[in-house]
């Protein structure tokens, strides 16, 4: 990766953890309802594949989105006013954490039925095709929703049509609280692909350049016609499936150890610094800049007025 | 006008859109070498290609799921499910992904998808593949329910429901396929969505029902004008939005409701009409309403108890003399 691309990758990532980081806060506050999946640890997958597109490609994933929102350059404080359910949200505070959409910005949600979303991508994807453009669908799921049975329907169609659709498994090793090997027969999600004629291949998710060569590779061949194909990428989330989830079923050390051995924002902090593009003031500051745009975000949405209730029965449907 | 039947007036109905506009085509199960398992798309293929009259592998949540991403990549897919029976593979899609997502986005994103077939009991095929689901659909907000009875207001209301910015499920019947109706000539012809029809007017007792119960409730009028009573029968065509007013303006004349539907009666179509006129017109009526539906269990296979499930004429004219307290 060059300098000036990781280090906008560190910034990146580092406004995606910021985030997350206030919206625990926000959510223990109880400015906050319901579900919040936050997407601490996984942040090199989002940024990586994010700057390995164009304008014009849709992307599409499951409920634990925020960081979908923010990577595809949606105001922070249009997110987190969503999260807080305000009218200045990106869903004008219908939809709240799991349902966040940007279709104007290439991002189609935010969908709350696990595995759902994947059909949905192919869909994109079809479009794209049937316009006889080169923009492709990046269909993003999670090690859980590999094991729903519309994911295969979807797999099948998608080769069948040879549609444009990147499909991303982010396999955060964990379904909720279900382990990876405690739920599929074989382990390696990106052979799954296989019996649809779908190349696969497993890349380290929690290294934010090897996601970007890898869907850099990916895209080029989607790009050219090739059909459909998976990437595994191998994450790790810090924190509870949702922000109810205390996570019993796996070690504090298996946790600290991926934090200490393998963050993504770490690695690439380190590597900023190895190649003497930035010092640990550089870092410090950005580190600022960061936190400085994620109060104001945080503020925003705590301030920002609720919906009218007139709003209520708006968007049922479009009035012809 | 021409006489069509119900099958020519969709097929014509989705050429002349695909015709109109290049982001319209069509998807499901034999719809395009097989020319539809009903014949419904009968060369289709052959004018607008395979790009866009596509046979979808058997795999419902698959494919309603593919046509609800196209949609929201902007295109304007017909989706066919070969009968509704199959839709329940696709319930998820419909609903969640379909019906709700313009809410959740706060309007950002409509699902203009059409999602059509036959619904309702078909001959002899028992109970997985016999049911009307008119009042599971139309319990959703968010979409448009679309039942029609005529060849005219299939072709109208299929026209108009692909021209509609919002998710549509619309209900075919597959034993009124072949049935003819007058149809107006000429490739702009739209009936609206939401809009009830008057398709026989009388003044004694109002009837509402819609789909293939129109043609039984026609049947009824016909018996019972012959006792003198004048019967008025509603074709509700539009379940969701359903056009009250039409109902109260008939009930205000007639002062006396029959519903009738060939689903199961609890949490019926029938029971929302009722409760409709109950709420917003008690002191019109001067009779209960009576509801005439489908019996309350899986549609047996046997000749004589498939018949004795199903609704028909003799059970209309009867629920009218019940309700005119001439029995």
């Amino acid at each position: 990766m060059e300098p000036e691309t990781l280090h906008r990758a560190f910034r990146d990532m580092l406004l995606l953890r910021r985030f997350e980081e206030k919206a625990s806060q926000l959510y223990g506050m109880g400015l906050i309802g319901g579900f919040c999946h936050l997407y601490i640890g996984q942040e090199a997958v989002v940024t990586g594949i994010q700057y390995a597109l164009g304008p014009g490609d849709s992307v599409i994933t499951g409920y634990r989105c925020h960081a979908h929102m923010l990577i595809a350059g949606v105001p922070p404080k249009e997110v987190m006013a969503e999260l807080t359910g305000r009218a200045a949200g990106s869903s004008k505070g219908k939809g709240g954490s799991m349902h966040l959409f940007a279709p104007e910005r290439g991002f189609y949600g935010g969908h709350g039925i696990v595995g759902a979303q994947v059909p949905l991508g192919v869909g994109l994807g079809f479009a794209h095709k049937y316009r006889a453009s080169d923009r492709i669908s990046v269909t993003y799921f999670g090690d859980g929703a590999a094991n729903q049975g519309q994911v295969f329907e979807a797999f099948n169609m998608a080769a069948l049509w040879q549609l444009p659709v990147l499909f991303v498994i982010e396999n955060n090793q964990y379904a909720m609280g279900t382990a990876v090997e405690r739920s599929a027969a074989v382990s390696e999600l990106y052979e799954r692909g296989a019996a649809f004629g779908i190349p696969g291949g497993r890349v380290d998710g929690m290294d934010v350049a090897a996601v970007y060569h890898a869907t850099q590779e990916a895209v080029a061949g989607l790009r050219a016609g090739n059909g459909p194909l998976l990437l595994e990428m191998m994450t790790y989330r810090y924190r509870g499936h949702s922000m109810s989830d205390p996570a019993k079923y796996r070690s504090r050390d298996e946790v600290s150890k991926v934090r200490k051995e393998r963050d993504a924002i770490e690695q690439a902090r380190q590597a900023l610094i190895d190649c003497g593009h930035a010092d640990e003031d550089a870092i410090k500051e950005i580190d600022r800049e960061i936190k400085a745009i994620v109060n104001e975000a945080a503020d925003f949405a705590q301030s920002a007025p609720e919906p009218a209730p007139v709003s209520l029965d708006a968007d049922i449907v479009v009035s012809a | 006008m021409v006489q069509q039947t119900v099958r020519e007036a969709l097929r014509d109905a989705m050429a002349e859109e695909m015709r109109a506009d290049p982001d319209v085509f069509l998807m499901g199960e034999e719809v395009a070498e097989y020319q539809g398992a009903y014949k419904v798309s009968q060369g289709l293929l052959d004018e607008f290609g395979a790009g866009r009259v596509i046979d979808t592998p058997i795999t419902e949540a698959g494919f309603a799921g593919i046509g609800v991403g196209a949609a929201m990549g902007g295109l304007k897919p017909i989706v066919e499910f070969m009968t509704f029976n199959f839709a329940m593979q696709a319930m998820d899609h419909l609903i969640n992904s379909a019906a709700k997502t313009l809410y959740m986005s706060g309007g950002l994103l409509p699902v203009p998808v059409v999602f059509r077939g036959p619904n309702g009991a078909a001959a002899r095929v028992a109970a997985q593949h016999s049911q009307c689901y008119a009042s599971w659909f139309a319990h959703v907000p968010g979409w448009r329910v679309i039942a029609p009875y005529s060849a005219a207001d299939a072709k109208g209301l299929l026209k108009s429901c692909i021209r509609d910015p919002n998710p549509v499920v619309f209900l075919e019947n597959e034993l009124l396929y072949g049935q003819s109706f007058e149809v107006p000539e000429g490739n702009d012809h739209l009936v609206p969505i939401g809009k009830a029809a008057v398709a026989r007017a009388g003044s004694d007792v109002t009837v509402a029902a819609f789909s293939i119960m129109v043609g039984r409730a026609l049947e009824a009028a016909e018996t019972l004008a012959a006792e003198g009573i004048d019967v008025e029968v509603i074709d509700l065509r539009s379940l969701r939005p359903l056009d009250g007013a039409a109902v109260l303006a008939s009930v205000e004349k007639t002062n006396r409701l029959v519903t009738v539907e060939e689903g199961w009666p609890f949490a019926g179509i029938g029971a929302e009409v009722a409760a409709l006129v109950m709420e917003q017109a008690f002191d019109m009526l001067d009779a209960p309403v009576a509801r005439v539906s489908g019996a309350d269990l899986p549609m047996p296979y046997a000749a004589n108890l498939e018949a004795a499930t199903l609704p028909g004429a003799k059970d209309i004219a009867d629920a009218v003399r019940r309700v005119c307290y001439q029995e």
